[in-house]
């Protein structure tokens, strides 16, 4: 009963979405302000529809409802109740509905929180909002109904996909697709600025919180799923260039480099055009992302044939979407003026430097990740593009932006002057080439190269990073004032500050693991003992072990150094009966930001195949990344952003465009 | 993530008793041995989702890797080692795809982007730059100037 409720709710959904894509649109269009009106209750209905719908989902999940396809084919009574939960986006269907979830609660916060925003813009941003809304609708209830029945009802469900039952599904994928479906909004933005032909300060200052909220939750998203990969696969990598990796990482390239050319609109009224076809780009690959996820063609262009509905649908929305917007962007694109002139030392030309390099090296992940699609679907021939193509494509290009970012902070608007702003960065300059100088003769010959770079890098990074809020409060007399004039810097200032920082701390835990790793393979036997980094592992016994849904073959080691012992460990492999299908479940152990990682491979005879890895500082890398978000919250709580946000916005919007 | 995103989309996942490399397998000499483990790092396991031999526990990986090793100890250059396994199993067993007519837009069309990039800002630039010039080499309005006089005789 419950289920065909969440149905109902769903196509209720589709129906107000409908009003919604149109009727304020229309409003905006002839200045009725009645019509407009409706936008805001259309949106928060779909919105609460589609929490019932999902709602009702999830109550299957947790009852075990098994009358329900989707419930019986990823779940199992005896699955924990938080695995319960995060199985409802564990599965193609519900995934969808998460998507649609969000999407919607994007379009229910515009409404809510754009009351300032002028009527004509919000109308119709919620109104485009609508398009995309209807659109997954028609999808999910077309194709992937997650309510879909099973008569008679199994007594018992197929269960989750081991290597899903993890902490991780619950947090990676609604963090992945809050910032994925976040970059809507400011696609809706885009293409109402489109159609509105009119562009100003005013709209970038309200793409700007949107594009920033996303982005931080895209960054968490990608690096936790970075940090899942890396202890639950139990083969020790961190990022593969698999194509699912790629699908959420050009959005996050292509919307870092909105994030700056929005900050280059909104100071100096400059870039508008650019900045408009970055937010159509970023959402574009949004989508993108969601149709090489969700049809199935990544693995094999034939896996696509197997389930030609699903695949087709997301390709027609995209082929709508992305086809419709970028024809808009070319007709009306010319409407739009263009903003204040600068020189190419300034910091709008940093910034566009930050954007040449970050688009370039997103077509190239682009092209590197569609191209054995294409070739496979043009000419038959199967060829595969991997680690090695993208990290000889996409290094180089991203080290000149790294090298870049100190004195793009410090460049001053309009005319900027590189040998002043040089002088300031002296002592980055230095601790950099130290670092490397340390880095390369403790890597040696073999791996001294990649050391001095990455870390010669990593630390110009976060010192360079630090240099613009020094600089800013050089003139304080005593450390008390230099406190109280930090804390008052703009926040904006503090969040730049920190998200480059925090790459810096990402690129430094990188160099640290490719260069500085240690990896010893061993077959051992129970009293075996092996060396890593100056720990010694024993391995004292194996056990089995009964877990709720599966089963654990444990190997116990404790990790000795200096003849102290320092960590039990446990690695094991898992069986889990309900899919007869084994996981490798690592073992790591932390010791400040390194860590021991310990994995079973095969038993033979009496011997079992033991991977121990010591990864020096290898947490920096999600560090980094965290403290990057942390920099964009900062930056979020701006009181630029916060308050007095329409007055001078408006104003400012009035005021005559400067001479050319 | 990529194994999880894969198992995500509700794909299987290989059962098998072997794991990924282990001691036995490996070879006595270091040298030869850590250019195994090089080549092997980049085929791909043709049975997993994308996975390299030397990371991937399937059967199909673990020969793989026997025949990476037993090819170095016969004597072949890692090149030679690479054409054995491609004619058996095809270009797709390799993740660095070769430069050839098949892959030339591959590999060229990062370079023509980065170019076009810098071609295209070139001109961007060099336009704001004529507009900057043009409103400083302008200077004043004939009212301004007047206004400008009107201020400093008041000063005077």
């Amino acid at each position: 009963m419950l289920n065909e409720f969440g149905h109902m709710a769903l196509v209720l959904a589709l129906a107000v979405s409908l009003v919604q894509s149109f009727v304020p649109l229309i409003g905006a269009r002839l200045g009725d302000s009645r019509l407009m009106a409706v936008a805001q209750p259309a949106a928060v209905s779909v919105f609460a529809l589609v929490a019932l719908s999902f709602a009702a989902l999830t109550v299957a999940y947790v009852r075990s409802d098994f009358s329900v396809v989707n419930v019986f084919e990823n779940s199992h009574s005896a699955k924990p109740l938080v695995y319960k939960i995060s199985g409802v986006w564990g599965n193609h269907e519900g995934s969808m509905l998460l998507w649609i979830l969000i999407l919607t609660l994007f379009g229910y916060l515009v409404a809510c929180f754009g009351k300032q925003m002028a009527a004509t813009l919000r109308a119709t941003v919620i109104s485009v909002q609508g398009w995309i809304s209807t659109a997954f609708l028609l999808f999910i209830l077309g194709t992937s109904n997650p309510f879909e029945r099973l008569v008679p009802a199994p007594m018992e469900g197929r269960d989750l996909n081991p290597l899903l039952q993890d902490i991780g599904l619950a947090i990676h994928p609604p963090l992945l697709y809050v910032g994925y479906v976040g970059f809507s909004i400011v696609f809706a933005f885009a293409v109402a600025a489109l159609i509105e032909g009119r562009i100003d300060a005013a709209w970038a200052r309200w793409v700007r919180p949107w594009t920033l909220l996303s982005w931080i939750f895209l960054t968490l998203g990608i690096s936790m799923g970075s940090y899942w990969a890396y202890y639950e696969l139990g083969w020790g990598g961190w990022w593969f260039w698999d194509p699912v990796e790629n699908a959420s990482f050009m959005p996050w390239l292509a919307g870092t480099a909105l994030l700056h050319s929005a900050a280059v609109m909104e100071k100096r009224d400059a870039l508008k055009v650019w900045t408009v076809l970055l937010a159509l780009i970023t959402f574009s690959l949004s989508l993108l992302g969601t149709f090489l996820v969700r049809s199935g063609v990544l693995t094999s262009v034939h896996a696509f044939a197997s389930d030609p509905t699903r695949g087709m649908f997301i390709l027609i929305i995209l082929i709508i979407f992305i086809g419709g917007a970028f024809s808009l962007f070319i007709w009306r694109a010319s409407e739009l003026k263009a903003g204040g002139a600068f020189a190419p030392v300034s910091r709008e030309g940093a910034l566009v430097f930050n954007n040449v390099f970050l688009t370039t090296s997103c077509v190239t992940v682009l092209i590197g990740t569609l191209y054995p699609l294409v070739l496979e679907t043009v000419t038959g021939e199967k060829i595969s593009v991997g680690p090695p193509y993208f990290n000889m494509t996409y290094i180089p290009l991203t080290i000149p932006l790294l090298i870049a970012i100190p004195f793009g902070t410090l460049l001053a608007w309009k005319r900027g002057d590189l040998s002043a702003i040089s002088e300031r960065l002296i002592v980055a300059g230095i601790v950099g080439l130290v670092g490397a100088c340390i880095a390369a003769w403790a890597g040696g010959r073999e791996t001294g190269f990649v050391a001095a770079v990455g870390v010669g890098l990593g630390a110009w990074l976060v010192v360079g990073s630090l240099a613009e809020v020094l600089y800013r409060t050089e003139r304080a007399k005593t450390l008390g004032d230099r406190w109280r004039r930090l804390r008052n810097l703009p926040r904006s200032m503090w969040g730049s500050c920190l998200g480059h920082l925090g790459v810096g701390v990402t690129v430094l835990g990188i160099a640290c693991l490719s260069a500085f790793e240690i990896e010893v393979i061993r077959d051992m036997r129970p009293g075996d003992k092996l060396e890593v980094a100056g720990y010694t592992l024993s391995f004292d016994r194996a056990e089995e072990r009964q877990g709720p849904n599966y089963i654990d073959a444990v190997a116990v080691f404790s990790a000795t150094k200096g003849g102290r012992l320092v960590a039990v460990m446990e690695p094991a492999r898992r069986m889990y009966p309900a899919r007869q299908m084994p996981t490798t479940e690592a073992s790591i152990h932390t010791v400040g930001l390194s860590q021991l990682y310990l994995t079973l491979g095969t038993s033979t005879q009496d011997a079992i195949t033991v991977r121990a890895f010591y990864k020096p500082w290898v947490l920096l890398i999600w560090i980094g990344s965290v403290i990057a978000a942390l920099g964009g919250t900062l930056s979020l709580m701006d009181r630029r952003l916060r308050i007095g946000l329409p007055a001078p916005a408006k104003r400012r919007a009035e005021a005559p465009v400067p001479a050319e | 993530m990529i194994r999880l995103a894969l198992a995500f989309a509700l794909m299987f996942s290989v059962v098998s008793g072997a794991y990924a490399l282990g001691e036995a397998e490996q070879l006595d000499d270091p040298a030869l041995e850590s250019r195994a483990r090089a080549l092997s790092s980049e085929l791909r396991c043709l049975v997993c989702q994308n996975e390299s031999i030397d990371d991937s526990n399937a059967d199909f990986a673990r020969d793989m890797r026997a025949l990476v090793r037993e090819r170095l100890v016969a004597g072949d250059t890692d090149d030679e080692v690479l054409a054995y396994l491609v004619e058996r199993y095809g270009e797709f067993v390799r993740f660095r795809p070769p430069l050839n007519a098949t892959t030339a837009v591959l590999w060229l069309s990062p370079i023509v982007v980065v170019l076009m990039a810098v071609i295209g800002v070139g001109f961007y630039l060099r336009q704001s730059r004529r507009a900057m010039a043009r409103s400083s080499a302008k200077g004043l309005s004939e009212d301004e100037e007047e206004a400008l006089a009107a201020l400093l005789k008041e000063r005077r």
